[in-house]
């Protein structure tokens, strides 16, 4: 997983609230057997039918920081919503309230959730639609969202932070101390199954 | 104070614990299938890692293999449905790659995940076990603590062995007394379900205590702990005692000689304490629990089958009222329908809940003798290819298809629509499965969980029945 420090950008403004992961990606792509290349399942059925849809527009491409309205990611727990947002190249979600699981998943894959009130999020949609040229920089450091004369303080734990800024993913996270493994096995019973392997 | 059979299992797998992190526990068997592992192992890839235990990891296709093909078949052709094969296909690739023991489709091994560990004696009292699955609670019959995980955790499972958990709170379900005759384990259940809801078990691991779950054998024990799931429970357990000793003894990864009286030494300790304390109990009357049912499109929506179509406007809560309203608008039943009257089209009995060979017997014991009804198609499919052979040499088979049913290879088939085994849009089933959600057996299809005895009268008559009515008619 990547480190997350401070990250700039520029963003979309995704003015919708409520956003499931069935229309982040919809369940015809989950029966594939790779972990990368959801890029072009990211919202398919709005990119496919909705010509004006923000991600559609020229003005917006290449941006990296996802804006959206409240509960964002509800619905089913796929965490392919996460690994499409992130293979688009998102890098940041700020909206002012995500479903749980779908937080959990993000924080845990390395796509950083920022919650800010909703009218501050308001606000950002409003800039980055006058001048899609603005660029947001998330400030994981200081917790801090920053753009043209503004700066918002953000909450997160201090633990998921670090994790975050060390660019620990969970196994990550648990390869730093193979000794507590390495001893526990050493105390297993003998008789428990195992199977041979090739 | 004492503690639970679970707080053991946990405090047991506890490989490292620090204030304000999750627990890390030691994971004993990793059961893996092809829908939910393709990611994990490409996960490793990507990022260089390997698989720490091998010989801790067992793999099985179950999910998308079809039921009807003929032996010997070990290809992958078979298969029609270009993602069903792409995903066994992926599978196979994945388990030659990193050394995983894998039984295919057409090996004698071969069969359910949930059925498999079983019957090799690879579950056993004590241990820790996942699967990305949610039915792994079925293991917990044992008196081991198995659970479903998601995709990253598999990949975590696979790249150290262990998984960073929260621990769960306890409940005991408690059910003492004798059950009526022609009652099962999948009555009881069923009927558990119905009293907590759907979600009672959230956030729990939940020990099934009492007279009624010491009577029962194994496989009945199993069907039980499989649908922990459907009440919401992490994972469902039952101590081990004679019944689970007698159960292991011989099986092919089962302790032999010495570490056999090594093992029941230890299993006889995996039991609550007198003085310990739950989080939480339920208590069920065993004399009060008949023949159960579902008529909608949850596993809680369930009632006796002696009883009929709830009337949506009985309900207090407005959530529960506005969903029997759309149950019973998706599976077309009018409130007041004596459950007994429901026509079924199609009967399945099978999956991880109903497909071992007790159920098999059960079913045979009833059909035997009867014809299954014109208007009824009856798939039978076992567990297991040793199901499969267990119930041939029985004759199980000749009683079924000289009743007029279907006897398949063995697989998940039916209980899902992800393999060609599937409801057409308005067909109404009665299914020894586990869920019934909208679509889950096919499009559009209906289903009302059973047990194997009501699937095998209901097949006979035509109509949701229990054996009991055979005799009156
Ligand atoms: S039989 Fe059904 S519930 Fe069991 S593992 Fe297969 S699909 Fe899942």
């Amino acid at each position: 997983m990547d480190k997350f420090t401070v990250h700039t950008g520029r963003a979309v403004p995704l003015r919708r609230s409520n956003v499931d992961t069935d229309q982040i990606i919809p369940a015809v792509y989950l029966k594939r057997v790779t972990r990368t290349g959801f890029e072009d399942a990211l919202f398919h059925a709005w990119r496919a039918n909705e010509p004006g849809f923000v991600l559609n527009q020229d003005r917006f491409a290449g941006a990296s920081v996802l804006v959206a309205g409240p509960d964002f990611g509800t619905g089913s727990s796929r965490e392919h919503a996460v690994w499409a947002l992130m293979d688009y190249g998102f890098r940041v979600v700020i909206s002012p309230r995500f479903a749980d699981i779908f937080r959990g998943n993000s924080l845990k894959a390395g796509l950083l959730t920022v919650m800010l009130a909703e009218k501050i999020v308001q606000r950002l949609l409003d800039d980055i639609e006058d001048d899609p040229s603005t660029e947001v920089t998330i400030d994981l450091i200081e917790r801090q969202v920053r753009w043209t004369g503004e700066v918002h303080d953000f909450e997160l734990d201090d633990y998921t932070r670090w994790r975050l800024l060390e660019g620990l993913d969970d196994i990550g996270l648990t390869l730093r101390a193979p000794e507590y493994i390495d001893s526990y096995e050493q105390s297993r019973k003998p008789w428990l199954p195992a199977l041979t392997t090739r | 104070m004492g503690k639970t059979l679970a707080e053991k299992l946990w405090e047991g797998h506890l490989v490292h614990t620090a204030p304000g992190e999750p627990d890390l526990i030691y994971i004993d068997m990793h059961l893996v299938h092809e829908v939910t592992s393709p990611q994990a192992f490409d996960g490793l890839r990507l990022a260089g890692r390997g698989v720490r235990r091998p010989d801790l990891t067992l793999a099985t296709e179950d999910h998308n293999t079809p039921t009807d093909y003929t032996l010997p078949l070990l290809g992958t052709s078979s298969i029609k449905d270009d993602v069903s094969r792409t995903q066994i296909e992926t599978l196979r690739r994945n388990c030659a790659e990193f050394n995983i023991e894998l039984y295919p489709m057409g090996d004698v091994e071969q069969g359910i995940v949930h059925v498999i560990g079983p019957q090799l004696g690879i579950t056993q009292p004590g241990m820790t076990m996942v699967c990305g699955d949610s039915h792994t609670s079925t293991h917990g019959a044992f008196g081991a603590l198995a659970f479903g995980i998601g995709t990253s955790q598999v990949e975590h499972v696979l790249a150290t062995q262990t998984l960073p958990l929260d621990r769960p709170k306890t409940m005991a379900v408690m059910i003492d007394g004798e059950l009526a005759p022609g009652v099962t384990a999948k009555d009881v259940i069923l009927a558990v379900i119905a009293q907590t809801g759907t979600g009672g078990g959230q956030g729990y691991m939940v020990e099934y205590r009492g007279s009624v779950f010491e009577q029962m054998s194994m496989e009945a024990r199993m069907t039980v702990c499989n649908m922990s799931i459907e009440w919401g429970a992490r994972a469902g357990m039952i101590a081990p005692d004679q019944v689970t000793f007698d159960y292991l003894k011989g099986r092919t990864h089962a302790p032999s000689g010495a570490d056999w009286d090594a093992a029941v030494e230890y299993w006889h300790t995996l039991r609550t304490d007198d003085d310990a304390e739950f989080d939480a109990e339920v208590t069920l009357d065993a004399a009060a629990i008949s023949p159960f049912v579902t008529w909608g499109t949850n596993p809680g929506q369930g009632a006796p089958l002696s009883g009929s179509v709830p009337d949506p406007a009985d309900y207090v809560e407005a959530s529960d009222r506005i969903s029997a309203e759309k149950a019973l608008a998706y599976m077309g039943l009018e409130a007041g329908t004596p459950l007994r009257d429901i026509k079924v089209d199609t009967v399945f009995v099978g999956s991880c809940t109903n497909g071992r060979i007790e159920d098999l017997r059960a079913t045979a014991e009833v059909l035997k003798g009867h014809k299954v009804a014109d208007s009824v198609r009856m798939l039978i499919v076992p567990g297991s290819m040793r199901v499969k052979a267990q119930a041939e040499e029985e004759g199980l088979d000749q009683v079924f298809t000289d009743a007029g049913a279907e006897w398949r290879q063995a697989g998940c088939s039916m209980c899902l629509g992800m393999n060609p085994d599937q409801l057409a849009p308005g067909e109404r089933s009665a299914s020894t499965s586990n869920r019934n959600f909208e679509g889950r057996q096919g499009k559009g299809g209906r289903t009302h969980l059973v047990s194997p005895l009501v699937a095998a009268a209901t097949a006979i008559t035509g109509h949701l029945a229990s054996p009991a009515d055979l005799v009156k008619s």
